[in-house]
């Protein structure tokens, strides 16, 4: 199968180096998928779980506040954030999303409402990808 | 002559700051050398994003995002000033609060309000004592940050800006230009000038294929923009970071030559005074034995 290379970038390194076969990444306007010899195509991410096959077995990342930009069969996705399941910390993630949760019942009128929210989606997001790889894991034994 | 006792006291005090001053410089250079594997490793993120961002600007109308265009009256001027939290590195955070104290004294002298948003210790230690209004301050961060410290800088910057809160925002950083050169730098952040667009535009060479863009180029600049400010003030934080590092560096290894020198010129006046004492003991001992012959 053809293949294409996946990076993923944040400021403080390099998350991601490696050939895949396919890319399904958390568009802003909507999930969208990428294989190999796909239009060169630039897109803002939204917060969630960005997904690549290797071998036919999928693999997750949770990234948040980053773009995409597919050219020449190369994927490169810059992220604020990017967390491979061995890096998230659950219970940070767990916690983060208690306190969104109470912060959103407060307020809902105030302006922090969108902030909140966010915060909500990403521990949701980091708590998913980790189960994923946590199924995994557990299936391959 | 100065009493033996205090000079071999002298001199075992100043050994013992060169040992400090010594570690010291090690210490920095371990930190150096952390803080420049870091500005290594962030530049495969800024350089693709200069990339990103130029291609998108090529087409775009500068006007289109608010964090472009220039304000016709400037009536509030943010300063983001930052420095070490730490001390003992030359004048390296003077520098900077200096080279930001002139630019705050020059807008205060056009009528304009100067405002200054301090990161690190030193640089709020100065703006504590002058006039200007710090709105806020982040101490306490220099040693350990990550992105995440920018991107709330750069939150505060950019909500003040697009509020109306400030017309205009420059940052006060130590630049890392080599090891024995650290340059206080003035940068302009925002608004972000189309020339800085136009340059960064330029860097990608060769015609590329036509892009698809999602959401469209108007929405993929308003979220490219104001992360670019965090970028920028990210750079500003790690250029400061191992600036401070070869800072410190340098001066303690000053401190420590000082130290060898001090030794030496004490170990002169110890010796002298010893050997004034052996004199004056030898002369005693004659005087007494010639007194006992005659």
């Amino acid at each position: 199968m053809a293949q294409l290379l996946l990076e993923i970038v944040t400021p403080d390194k390099l998350v991601l180096s490696q050939d895949v076969e396919y890319v399904g990444a958390p568009g802003l306007l909507g999930e969208f998928g990428v294989m190999a010899n796909h239009i060169p195509f630039l897109s803002a991410l939204g917060i969630g779980s960005l997904m690549y096959k290797v071998g036919g077995k999928a693999n997750y990342v949770f990234v948040s506040g980053g773009f995409a930009e597919v050219s020449g069969n190369k994927v490169t996705v810059l992220a604020e954030v990017a967390e491979r399941p061995e890096d998230i910390d659950v219970e940070r993630a767990r916690k983060a999303q208690e306190r969104a949760k109470q912060r959103l019942e407060r307020e809902k009128e105030k302006v922090d409402f969108a902030r909140a929210q966010a915060a909500m989606q990403r521990a949701f997001y980091r708590m998913k990808v980790r189960e994923t790889a946590g199924s995994v894991a557990s299936t391959a034994h | 002559m100065p009493a033996l006792k205090d000079v071999k006291n002298k001199i075992t005090a100043v050994k013992k700051t060169k040992q400090i001053t010594k570690a010291m410089n090690m210490v920095a250079s371990a930190k150096l050398r952390g803080a420049q594997a870091r500005i290594e490793r962030f530049r495969p993120y800024a350089d693709k994003f200069y990339e990103m961002l130029g291609e998108l600007a090529k087409g775009a109308d500068p006007s289109v995002h608010p964090l472009l265009e220039a304000r016709e009256e400037v009536k509030t001027v943010l300063l983001v000033v930052i420095t070490s939290d730490r001390g003992l590195c030359g004048a390296f955070n003077h520098n900077i609060a200096s080279a930001a104290l002139k630019l705050a004294k020059t807008k205060a002298a056009e009528g304009k309000t100067v405002k200054v948003l301090c990161v690190g210790r030193k640089g709020r230690d100065v703006f504590r004592r002058t006039e200007f209004e710090i709105v806020a301050a982040y101490v306490n961060e220099m040693s350990s940050f990550d992105f995440s410290l920018a991107s709330r800088i750069g939150s505060e910057v950019i909500g003040g800006y697009v509020g109306g809160a400030y017309d205009e925002v420059t940052m006060a950083f130590g630049k890392f230009v080599s090891l024995a050169r650290q340059e206080a730098t003035l940068l302009p952040v925002l608004p972000l000038s189309p020339a800085e667009a136009g340059e960064v535009a330029a860097e990608p060479a060769g015609p590329k294929a036509e892009y698809l863009y999602e959401p469209s180029v108007e929405g993929l600049l308003a979220e490219l923009l104001p992360r670019f400010i965090n970028v920028q003030i990210y750079r500003g934080l790690l250029d400061t970071s191992a600036s401070e590092h070869a800072a410190r560096m340098r001066s303690m290894d000053n401190a420590t030559r000082n130290c060898d020198d001090l030794v030496s010129s004490l170990t002169l006046v110890y010796n002298k005074a010893r050997q004034a004492a052996i004199t004056k003991e030898l002369m005693d001992i004659v005087g007494g034995s010639e007194a006992l012959k005659g």
